[in-house]
């Protein structure tokens, strides 16, 4: 889909938050100029199209206890990336998985997983299930906790 | 946080509906008053269990660029480098993780060739090298917390 002047606008004037009153797109729309019922029509299109990916609450996951963080990741032959994708992309404890490039000689590993939990042994018993039930055994892979985390906000668009 | 707010936040990562008086069409899906979800919304953001309330983009339909980046820092040297790398307003999140690739962080910049110019910057500012990872394919993205 092809943005104009005035998505770009809608899309920035929304990003740190929907106004929390009662006809939250008819205030976004005073401000910029527009209807309550275009500000809706266009907020409804970026999200069909994707680039809205959701619309909703984003949480801060430390402060809801989610303090174990574990990224794991994978060293898996070219030919079964997908596969082994797709397999730990389905498991429910997996909240991302992405395919990225090696950094020989220092970092092997293509295939990156988010697994978030509230304690790290449950977070690492979560694994170990997972390399089990699907038979990932010989797959050379590394689990890095997460420590301090020093940053968090999201992009910003002008 | 009681059992109305888990329910809030397990409902509302998603889903926010687009219509004239949308809380209380969401008020009413979890049993509860209009008022009260934007009191409760109100009071999660005040007390930071919420980051925000509203879109998640996807940076790359955008026009964005986007990059997951790392850099093996000795531990005696983390503290300057993370503060060199923070100051960089491209830099969206950055955590510490318990491997020689010491300090992960996120990029988010304004177009996808700028994150080859931010990176070379960093570099400079640091003296480490900064090791590119962005996604090549993608399997799931969730990333949804149930409480």
């Amino acid at each position: 889909m092809v943005l104009n002047e005035q998505d770009y606008r809608l899309i920035a004037e929304i990003q740190d938050g929907l106004p929390l009153s009662r006809r939250p797109y008819a205030e976004i729309g005073q401000r910029l100029g527009l209807s309550e019922q275009q500000v809706i029509e266009r907020i409804d299109t970026l999200q069909q199209s994707g680039i809205i990916k959701r619309m909703g609450i984003v949480v801060r996951h430390h402060e809801l206890g989610y303090t174990a963080n574990a990224m794991v990741v994978w060293d898996v032959p070219d030919d079964q990336v997908d596969a082994v994708g797709e397999q730990l992309g389905s498991q429910p404890c997996v909240t991302l998985c992405y395919q990225r490039p090696r950094k020989l000689p220092h970092w092997p590993y293509n295939l990156f997983c988010m697994i978030h939990g509230q304690q790290r042994e449950r977070v690492l018993d979560h694994i170990n299930r997972i390399v089990a039930s699907q038979g990932l055994e010989q797959i050379p892979r590394k689990i890095l906790f997460s420590g301090k985390r020093f940053k968090q906000r999201g992009a910003k668009y002008q | 946080m009681d059992d109305t707010d888990r329910a809030i936040i397990n409902r509302l990562q998603d889903g926010f509906p687009i219509a004239d008086r949308p809380y209380r069409l969401a008020a009413e899906a979890l049993g509860i008053q209009e008022q009260e979800l934007i009191r409760r919304l109100h009071a999660m953001l005040e007390n930071r269990q919420l980051s925000r309330f509203g879109p998640l983009y996807h940076a790359e339909r955008l026009g964005g660029g986007l990059s997951l980046c790392a850099i093996r820092v000795p531990v005696d040297d983390f503290e300057r480098v993370n503060e060199q790398v923070n100051a960089f307003p491209e830099v969206a999140h950055n955590y510490a993780r318990d491997h020689e690739f010491s300090m992960w962080f996120v990029l988010a910049t304004e177009t996808p060739q700028r994150i080859e110019s931010v990176i070379r910057e960093i570099e400079q500012a640091t003296g480490y090298r900064v090791y590119n990872m962005p996604k090549e394919e993608e399997f799931f993205v969730g990333l949804k917390f149930e409480v």
